[in-house]
């Protein structure tokens, strides 16, 4: 199978199915390097679910995913694949930084231990040099002076560029972000977009499930629309969110807009 | 106890310096009451331990004498080895419970089973009389010792309380790693950590502290079920004491003895168990801001 050096993320046919839920019907994505994806859809139409599959927290039933020309959870060896264990998944995770919709900062940790773990734990890295890395990516998302602050003493938006920090500590090639200002305050939403704005401005290849339209629009460089575990539409921030052609995109977008 | 602790504020109550009338704060009548009746019983307790027959000279003779300061030191020594041996067995059949392999998960369940069903005294019993089954214990054609030898009151005693508290200490553990949220496990996956590293390094550490205050608390039972150990003639601090009222008569004074000790090391414990809760909330002490 070949891969165009662009293609970052390639998915075909992915499927996830919950009992008798079909959460994603047959999903193809592709994600060029460089590109900022942002998917939109209402809730339960699978968008989640498609990152939590790319990041392999969820196994898909079917379909294949190929990350940087890795195939995810499986060693190809002539016509054959055969399943990964724990370890090699966890490296292959090591591709793709990822961000929760509920922070999930390890609690008993501080700023600072929360983004040095990864480093130290899982890439064995020296730990006086993680944390000069560590405290430059603190000052990167503002956060300097919280450096030993424990996630209970920080704001939800403070939690969340604490955790875009800690995704960036293992220098991923590709950031997902699930939701990631849906659990905040109105007047919090605007810090974490800032920190993501500069991260697709340095060129950080995104997949971004949001309900911001306006950051969409801004930042995209494509939207898709998922709905009941389909991708039904998608283009580029002007297509899709000025001149949706499909008509439960129409719907959707004045909802969120009304 | 002060009465004018629930008299309104006189300069600040609206009512008061609207009416200019006096207030009379209310009495508690009851709580006088209370004290008088518990302070008369205090005295009465007082006053028959005072004139009952008990020697309390030949309580503080024996307070510190040898055999007994020995039988504390093997009660504590046992007490924490036993704690040990719970603790580790309890962290690795908890997690065996929650494996996904049907085999582990049946053999856990089973452990537990049978050791939470069957009494203390008896699992004791059954360990010291060991060499009544089992004469020899080992691996045939490689190595081979009599039970009598290795089965000592001391290994008894601390296969039959270590085994026994591990069941328990199973399912507080089991209750603790269920407290802690499914989404630091997946941010954790996210970090690339492997399952073990999760387990160690994110998941126990933030069970602890739902898991210390239970276990704390059976450290405590633990001091004092190591008496049981008494029926299978490990010489702990009330076997001891037994020991010596069976020569000199003096039952009640080494009893209480023996009380004094187990009081002393329960207190410092829970002294102990309050700086380790201190120590495993960080991050949750503080308020949100």
């Amino acid at each position: 199978m070949s891969n165009s050096p662009s293609s970052l993320v390639k998915g075909r046919g992915i499927t996830k199915i919950f009992g008798a839920h079909r959460a994603l019907d047959s999903v193809d994505l592709d994600v060029s390097r460089g590109e900022v994806l942002c998917i939109i859809g209402p809730s339960g139409s699978g968008k989640s679910t498609l990152l939590r599959c790319l990041n392999q927290i969820e196994k898909p039933n079917s379909g294949m995913i190929r990350i940087d020309g890795d195939l995810a959870g499986y060693r190809q060896k002539g016509e054959v694949l055969f399943e990964l264990d724990d370890r090699a998944i966890a490296r292959q995770r090591l591709a793709c930084g990822m961000v929760f919709q509920r922070f999930n900062l390890f609690h008993h940790m501080t700023a600072l231990q929360n983004i040095m773990e990864g480093p130290v734990t899982v890439l064995r890295r020296r730990k006086e040099e993680v944390r000069k890395g560590a405290l430059k990516l603190l000052d990167r998302v503002g956060l300097s002076e919280k450096a030993g602050a424990y996630p209970a003493q920080l704001s939800g938006g403070q939690q969340q560029r604490v955790a875009i920090a800690r995704a960036l500590a293992m220098q991923p090639k590709l950031m997902l972000f699930d939701e990631p200002t849906s659990a905040l305050d109105p007047e919090l939403v605007g810090e974490v977009l800032n920190v993501m704005r500069d991260l697709a401005a340095i060129g950080m290849t995104m997949i971004v499930v949001t309900h911001e339209l306006g950051f969409a629009r801004e930042v995209a460089d494509r939207v898709i629309f998922m709905d009941a575990g389909r991708i039904v539409e998608t283009g580029t921030p002007e297509e899709l969110l000025s001149r949706p052609s499909e008509q439960r995109t129409k719907d959707f977008i004045a909802a969120v807009l009304s | 106890m002060s009465t004018d602790r629930a008299a309104p504020d006189r300069t600040g109550d609206p009512a008061a310096t609207s009416t200019g009338l006096r207030i009379v704060p209310r009495r508690h009548f009851g709580r006088w009451l209370a004290t008088a009746l518990i302070l008369l019983a205090l005295a009465g307790i007082i006053r028959a331990f005072a004139v009952g027959q008990i020697e309390w000279s030949i309580v503080a003779q024996f307070l510190t004498a040898r055999s007994i300061m020995n039988g504390l030191l093997n009660t504590i020594v046992m007490a924490v080895v036993a704690m040990a041996l719970g603790i580790g067995l309890g962290v690795l059949f908890a997690v065996m419970v929650m494996s996904s392999n049907p085999v582990l998960r049946a053999s856990a369940n089973g452990y537990i089973w049978f050791f939470r069903g069957t009494p203390l005294i008896l699992q004791l019993l059954l360990w010291f009389n060991l060499a009544l089954v089992f004469p020899t214990l080992g691996i045939p054609g490689l190595f081979e010792f009599r039970t009598v030898d290795v089965i000592t009151p001391f290994m008894a005693t601390l296969l039959g309380l270590g085994i026994n508290q591990g069941a328990y200490t199973a399912e507080v553990v089991r209750a603790g790693i269920l407290s802690v949220d499914q989404g630091q496990t997946e941010a954790a996956q996210a970090i690339g950590m492997a399952r073990p590293t999760i387990l160690r390094r994110i998941v126990l550490p933030q069970a602890m502290r739902v898991i210390i205050p239970p276990v704390g608390n059976e450290f405590i039972s633990m001091v004092k079920l190591t008496s049981l150990a008494s029926v299978i003639q490990f010489s702990e601090i009330l076997r001891n004491a037994q020991t010596i009222y069976f020569a000199n008569g003096r039952v009640i004074e080494l009893l209480i003895v023996a009380a004094i000790w187990y009081i002393i090391v329960v207190s410092i414990l829970s002294i102990g168990q309050f700086f380790l809760e201190l120590r495993f909330s960080r991050g949750y002490a503080t308020g949100r801001r």
